[in-house]
Formats: structure tokens, C-alpha cells, sequence
């Protein structure tokens, strides 16, 4: 017991440190990846519910590509073909220099493509659960297409989207494990040094298990709160 | 098509031309481009089907992808026998057989795939004694049996929820009508809750198993030569990005095939909910 709690302390003999540095890297791609996926997941779910078929069929084109890759394979396409596309870039420019993609920057570049094409089912359904009445109103008001975008579907929008935003966000923070594997020092790899190092890989992949588990943890009751915060003009019944 | 109204003789007014609106030009710009991706995809694709590089790994392509099949069948059907007990467990009234049962549950679906991979694969390591007293460690030590365990428990978890989910869902008057009939509780289970629910869980599962399909890309991190495996031992040998696009072409057309066969599935046995 003494054992394991000098190696999880934070100090030169200890990972402490270590796997806490891990634990904002996760975070932070997490973070960083959120905005872009959702802009991007809002407007192709308003390209699915256009009016227009090619737009509707493009928009389609783009979550099947997405929702069919594996994560993992997503990642490495985005990792290894960004590096040669930027690589073939520098040489037609005539710069012959190594370039070196960053796995973070790889990372919410990936995870975006994946989280925005489920982010955009999430807000599809949303909008199908708004009826036409709410934007004929808001026209009626004399409000501009975007104003009643902004200011008459989006807040209710929110409220519908809410639950399954929820969900693909706690898939976003599981999947964020993955870019470990193209070398970002994120909890998994962390872990897994310290595993390799000390020899006790049950008790530091265990930890790191629990971070994920206290993680999704605290984004569920954040999500509960932003839940409260969203049915907050809801009359109760 | 008729093009006149047979009691007037008058023709139908021409369709309004349709205009080109900002959508509609910003959607055919955008197919444009996955027109011209897609094609240029399709010429790639054929001008390398000969190339050495095909030539030289398309075996071990193969093999990578029936060890993938055989992954995710093998865990699915271990996963689907273990989630029976588990969602039973769960919904037990009794908290000492379904606060594990949730726990079980919880930590699965709130922990990564990888996690649980390195866990058991890694982690089998420190309970080595353990595992030899009983046996079992020349199990372990192969990847393979360790992906299949990791990954069973995994989806088992899932599984659990979406029967328990589906059996939940189907309407206490059910159970009500069958009692008033006078079937026994296991008959009202086996021939009237279970067939609803299962159809219910149809969907779910067949997003389970494409989630499964997806997920095990993971087995390659730890050396198990499945179809992503195959890949990248391809792209290290030959530095050549074609292994990832092939991989890329495989998985999207199994997923897709596999989704649109599941939709045929549904139709099919849900043709009598159909009004």
C-alpha cells in the first residue's frame, strides 16, 4: 500500500505529477475539439434539413464518411496525410524542410470530423422537434432568417439538443484516449510510461481508468446543470 | 405522367424555374467537391490495384480483415450471453446483486476501449501467480484472447443496458394483460415482453455492433494483426499512405454494408408494425 501511494505521490519518485499533467492534456483536447465540432455539427445539420437536395446530399455524404471510419483510423488518415499533404505543399513552394504534424493539433482535427457528424444527428433531431410555427412567428415579428434562427429556434434548440450532446460528449472524452497512440502525452500515455517504468501496469492502467471514470463524472453533473440552466424559462407542471 | 386535365383539355402551368438561390448554389459547389474527391479517390484507388504495393500485401490484408470479423463475432456473442445475467442483475430489486450489477455497468461504458484493452492486456501481468495457480495465464499472455476479454466485457456492458432498456419499455399493461389471462410470469416474459422488447433493441444493437466493428481498430494497438494491424505493419514496411486508404475503403463499405443489411433486417421484421 506504502508502495503504491509513493508511486502515485506527486514528487521525482512518484507519477503524480506526471499523470496530473496527463489529465489537463486530456482535458484540453477535449475542450479545444468542442467548439469546432459543434459549429461544424450545426451547420451540416442545418445543410441535412435544407431544403436544397445537394446540399441535403452532401451534408449526408459527410457523416456517413465520418460515422463509418474508425476513430482510430480517422486519426491516423488525418496524422500521416496531413504531414505528406503539407510535406508535397513545402516542396512545390520550394522549401525542403521536415515537417512534423503536432498530435494535438491532429487530434482535435480528427476528433472534430467525428464529434461534429454525430453532433449533427444530435441537433437534426432537435430541429425536427421544433415545429414550423415557431419560425412562421418569428417571421410575423419581422425578424430576419438569421435573427430567428438566433434568437426564436436556437434556445429551444439547445434544450432538445441537450441530451444527446451530453452523450457525444462523454464519447468525445473517451475517444480523446486515442490520440495517445499517434504520441500525445495525454493520461493513457502517461500512464502507460509510468506502467512500463515501474512495473506495476494493473495499478497505473487502473488509475487511469478511474480518471476517465471521475471525468465523466463531473461532466455529468455539469451536464445536469446546464440541463436545469436550459429548462430555466420551462413553467413546471 | 399526365400533361393535360382530361375535363378541361387545359395543360398543367410549367413548374416555376427554379432559381439559383445561395443554398442551392453553395450545395452543388460542395458536391462538386466530393464529386471530384470521390473521383479522384476511384482513379487512385484503380490506377495502385496493381501496384507492388497491392500486390505484396493484399494476403495479409485478408487475413487481417477475418481476424477482425472473427474479433468482433466472437465478442458480440460472448458479450450477448454475458449481458443476459447482468441485465437481470440490474434490475433487480435486491441492492446487493444490482449495485455491482451498475457499478459492472458504469465503469465499462464511463471508461475507454484502449483503457480497458491495456488493463487486461498489461495488467494481466501483475496477477501472474494468480493466473498460473489456476491456469489461465497462457491465456493472457496472448493478445488475442486478452482483446477478445477486454472487448466482451465491454460490449456485454452495453448490451446489458440497451435489453434491460428495452425490456423496461414495454408497457406495464402487457404484463397486467397477460396476468389477467392467467400465463404464468415466465410464459408473459418469454412470449409476450421479450419478442416487443427485442424489437425495440434492434436498433441499439445494430448500432452496437458497428460501434464494436469501429472500436476494434483498438485490438492493433496491442499487436493483434487485425485488419488496422495488417495496415499499419503495411505503412511502417513500405511508407507508403495507399495502406491507410485501402484500410479507409474496407471499414467504410463493411460499416456501410453491414448498416444497410441491419435496415433491411428491421424492415423485415417489423413489416407487421407497419400501418
Amino acid at each position: 500500500m506504502d508502495k503504491a501511494l509513493t508511486l502515485l505521490s506527486f514528487g521525482p519518485e512518484g507519477w503524480g505529477d506526471e499523470i496530473a499533467w496527463g489529465v489537463v492534456v486530456t482535458v484540453c483536447l477535449a475542450i479545444v475539439t468542442l467548439p469546432f465540432g459543434l459549429f461544424l455539427g450545426f451547420l451540416i445539420a442545418l445543410a441535412k434539413k435544407s431544403s436544397e437536395p445537394s446540399l441535403r446530399l452532401a451534408a449526408n455524404l459527410y457523416t456517413t464518411l465520418f460515422r463509418g471510419l474508425p476513430e482510430l483510423l480517422t486519426l491516423f488518415l488525418v496524422y500521416f496525410g496531413l504531414q505528406i499533404a503539407v510535406q508535397a505543399l513545402l516542396k512545390m513552394a520550394g522549401f525542403d524542410f521536415y515537417f512534423e504534424v503536432n498530435s494535438f493539433v491532429a487530434g482535435v482535427i480528427a476528433l472534430s470530423f467525428v464529434f461534429s457528424s454525430y453532433a449533427s444527428e444530435a441537433f437534426l433531431s432537435a430541429f425536427r422537434g421544433i415545429p414550423e410555427g415557431q419560425y412562421e412567428g418569428g417571421y410575423a415579428l419581422g425578424l430576419s432568417r438569421g435573427k430567428t434562427l438566433r434568437l426564436v429556434v436556437l434556445p429551444q434548440l439547445i434544450r432538445l439538443a441537450l441530451p444527446a450532446l451530453g452523450n457525444s460528449w462523454l464519447v468525445l472524452l473517451k475517444d480523446t484516449s486515442l490520440v495517445s497512440v499517434v504520441g500525445l502525452s495525454d493520461v493513457m500515455r502517461q500512464s502507460g510510461i509510468a506502467a512500463r517504468i515501474t512495473k506495476e501496469p494493473f495499478m497505473f492502467f487502473g488509475v487511469a481508468c478511474l480518471i476517465y471514470l471521475v471525468l465523466a463524472m463531473i461532466s455529468s453533473t455539469g451536464l445536469v446543470r446546464i440541463e436545469r440552466w436550459s429548462k430555466r424559462g420551462e413553467a413546471t407542471r | 405522367m399526365i400533361s393535360a386535365n382530361p375535363t378541361t383539355g387545359m395543360s398543367r402551368p410549367p413548374a416555376p424555374a427554379r432559381r439559383w438561390t445561395k443554398t442551392r448554389i453553395l450545395g452543388h459547389v460542395l458536391m462538386a467537391l466530393w464529386i471530384v474527391s470521390g473521383a479522384w479517390l476511384l482513379y487512385y484507388l484503380a490506377i495502385n490495384i496493381a501496384s507492388p504495393f497491392v500486390l505484396k500485401y493484399w494476403p495479409e490484408y485478408l487475413s487481417g480483415f477475418f481476424v477482425t470479423l472473427q474479433i468482433v463475432g466472437l465478442s458480440l456473442l460472448i458479450g450477448a450471453l454475458l449481458s443476459i445475467p447482468i441485465a437481470a442483475a440490474r434490475a433487480s430489486k435486491w441492492w446487493f446483486i444490482s449495485k455491482p450489477a451498475y457499478c459492472f455497468v458504469y465503469f465499462f461504458r464511463g471508461t475507454p476501449l484502449l483503457a480497458q484493452t491495456f488493463l487486461v492486456y498489461y495488467g494481466a501481468g501483475t496477477f501472474q501467480p494468480q493466473l498460473e495457480a489456476i491456469g489461465l495465464w497462457g491465456m493472457f499472455r496472448e493478445a488475442w484472447f486478452c482483446v477478445i476479454f477486454a472487448f466482451s466485457l465491454n460490449t456485454s456492458a452495453y448490451q446489458a443496458e440497451i435489453l434491460r432498456g428495452a425490456i423496461q419499455n414495454v408497457s406495464k399493461g402487457q404484463w397486467e394483460g397477460a396476468a389477467a389471462l392467467g400465463l404464468s410470469k415466465k410464459i408473459t416474459f418469454y412470449k409476450i415482453i421479450l419478442p416487443q422488447a427485442l424489437i425495440v433493441a434492434l436498433r441499439p444493437y445494430g448500432n452496437e455492433i458497428i460501434l464494436m466493428l469501429k472500436g476494434s481498430a483498438i485490438a492493433a494497438i496491442v499487436t493483434v494483426f487485425d485488419l488496422f494491424g495488417e495496415t499499419r505493419r503495411a505503412y511502417s514496411r513500405s511508407y507508403d499512405f495507399q495502406a491507410y486508404i485501402w484500410a479507409a475503403v474496407i471499414y467504410l463499405f463493411l460499416v456501410e454494408m453491414l448498416r444497410r443489411l441491419w435496415d433491411k433486417i428491421e424492415a423485415r421484421l417489423t413489416r407487421h408494425l407497419i400501418r
